[in-house]
């Protein structure tokens, strides 16, 4: 497989250097070294390394890729990308490649652990308000996913933040949500991937 | 000085304790904050995950809000994300023409615009350390804080990534260090001061939060730490409401209060622990606050490297009586 820099954007690892701010194009440049891997603190719990994922990108195994859990276990610590010595950036590349498992309905995989659905939960209070609801946020996705984990939410540490003030029983709403929901719409209308 | 604030959806509640300290040290600092008028979420690490122009939207809404009621100016955000996305965007859209497209239609879909470079977004940590300045804190110390052992914490979005304009080491910081020192605490070598808390991850996978977060109360633990100073609600909320899952997951019995660096300063500028916010931490600070006393700690001496040796030190046998 050839990759060159003018033609169309045809397999994930070039729509992924697209879609990248930043130097996504140092991709390419992948030393396959595994510093990103040694810094990963949640590197133990994922699928593939990044370092694997990048060696799989560039052998187009864009399934495999999508279906892992590697981005949704990414912490966004961004110890790789100061570390990368291609300047790759990594952390952001993985929010690119959450986006495009979603994207290619490759999002509901059991390693995954309901992440991209957690994200969701958290953008429609955002999106809805404009600000965002913890209390809803984990009500709301933990009733769904983990009925124990929300009881034990609840009961526990719950109550521990409600009764020292740190939680609000309702959500907050900006003023001029209606014009925070116009430039969403725009920019939903606009946001379809390079 | 007067500076644009962005407090983000954090400080409104869960870290009211950060939001309180901050306005309470501003004061003696000199500090003016300006709250943006309705501001909104700045998606933390969430929106990005779902679609990339309506998270840059997001974030620009708010750059757009501060230049229009502030102008040009210093824009302020204690919460790490809330600071990361709002640099962030601010830089790529002054690097990419596309996305600049794209956000400035969204934004005019809301009768606003924005022009990236305009506004020039800090931590609340690089204003108090680099615009303030060490020696202007030291001076207003009045209640020194003696003989407190505090592990400062940085956490991940303050430090890094460091492809962007930073006043501080992405792995090594220090500035936090220097401000806690001038505050008259000692300030413990913590070598894990800028691993990540495990962000998120304690909604998603509360085996890999839980682990990450264990690691950090272990080494501050190791250290002697009797608190750590904190600038992030996401670490806080981390370390201190997730302490007692992890004693239960590791049998462990971690009681490590964790603090923000500014009731700290609070503290130390002579203000009233209950203007500052403390209290609403649960793993409480009050054990941690008593052991601060009037009295300066004697310097420690380092330990004796033993006798003057001119050459290799070399084994010797016991001399025959």
């Amino acid at each position: 497989m050839t990759h060159t820099l003018t033609s169309r954007p045809s397999t994930l690892l070039d729509q992924v250097i697209a879609d990248t701010p930043g130097k996504a194009m140092n991709l390419k440049a992948c030393l396959q070294c595994g510093t990103c891997a040694g810094s990963c603190p949640s590197g133990p719990d994922m699928d593939y390394s990044p370092r694997a994922i990048f060696a799989m990108l560039e052998a187009g195994m864009d399934e495999q890729v999508l279906k892992s859990n590697t981005p949704w276990f990414c912490v966004s610590c961004y110890h790789c990308m100061v570390r990368c010595p291609q300047e790759i950036p990594i952390t952001d590349i993985m929010y690119t490649l959450k986006r495009r498992a979603i994207a290619a309905g490759y999002y509901r995989e059991p390693s995954q652990e309901n992440a991209a659905e957690f994200s969701e939960t958290f953008c429609d209070f955002v999106e809805n308000s404009g600000r965002s609801f913890e209390l809803g946020i984990a009500m709301r996705y933990h009733l769904r996913h983990h009925p124990l984990g929300a009881v034990k939410m609840a009961t526990g540490m719950g109550m521990k933040m409600l009764s020292r003030g740190r939680m609000d029983i309702t959500p907050t709403r900006i003023k001029n949500i209606d014009q925070l929901k116009s430039i969403l719409k725009k920019a939903k209308e606009l946001g379809g991937e390079e | 000085m007067k500076y644009g604030y962005y407090p983000g959806c954090s400080l409104e509640k869960n870290a009211r304790a950060y939001h309180v300290s901050t306005m309470a040290v501003a004061k003696p600092l000199g500090i003016e904050f300006v709250e943006v008028d309705d501001w909104n979420c700045c998606g933390a690490t969430e929106m990005i995950a779902i679609e990339k122009i309506p998270a840059y939207a997001l974030v620009s809404r708010n750059l757009a809000l501060a230049a229009k009621q502030n102008g040009s100016t210093n824009l302020v955000a204690p919460c790490s994300a809330c600071y990361l996305n709002l640099k962030k965007v601010d830089h790529y859209l002054a690097e990419n023409k596309q996305l600049k497209e794209k956000v400035d239609q969204a934004l005019e879909a809301g009768g606003l615009s924005y022009q990236p470079g305009t506004i020039n977004v800090q931590h609340l940590l690089e204003t108090i350390a680099v615009d303030i300045g060490y020696e202007a804190i030291k001076e207003k110390v009045v209640k020194p804080l003696y003989n407190l052992r505090v592990a400062p914490y940085y956490g991940c979005l303050v430090p890094r990534p460091a492809n962007m304009e930073r006043f501080d080491d992405p792995e090594h910081p220090t500035s936090l260090d220097k401000i806690i020192k001038n505050l008259g605490a000692t300030v413990i070598d913590f070598p894990l001061k800028a691993q990540c808390c495990g962000g998120h991850m304690t909604q998603i996978s509360e085996n890999t939060a839980l682990e990450l977060i264990r690691r950090l109360l272990k080494n501050a633990a190791d250290y002697e730490a009797d608190m750590i100073a904190t600038l992030c609600p996401m670490c806080q909320l981390n370390l201190d409401a997730y302490q007692d899952a992890v004693n239960a997951h590791f049998g462990t019995n971690y009681k490590i209060p964790v603090v923000y660096f500014t009731q700290l300063m609070g503290l130390a500028f002579g203000i009233p622990a209950n203007e500052l916010g403390f209290g609403k931490e649960i793993v409480s600070a009050q054990p941690a606050l008593d052991k601060i006393t009037e009295e300066a700690p004697k310097p420690v001496r380092t330990r004796e490297r033993g006798k003057q040796h001119t050459e290799l030190p070399m084994p010797t046998q016991a001399e025959e009586e």
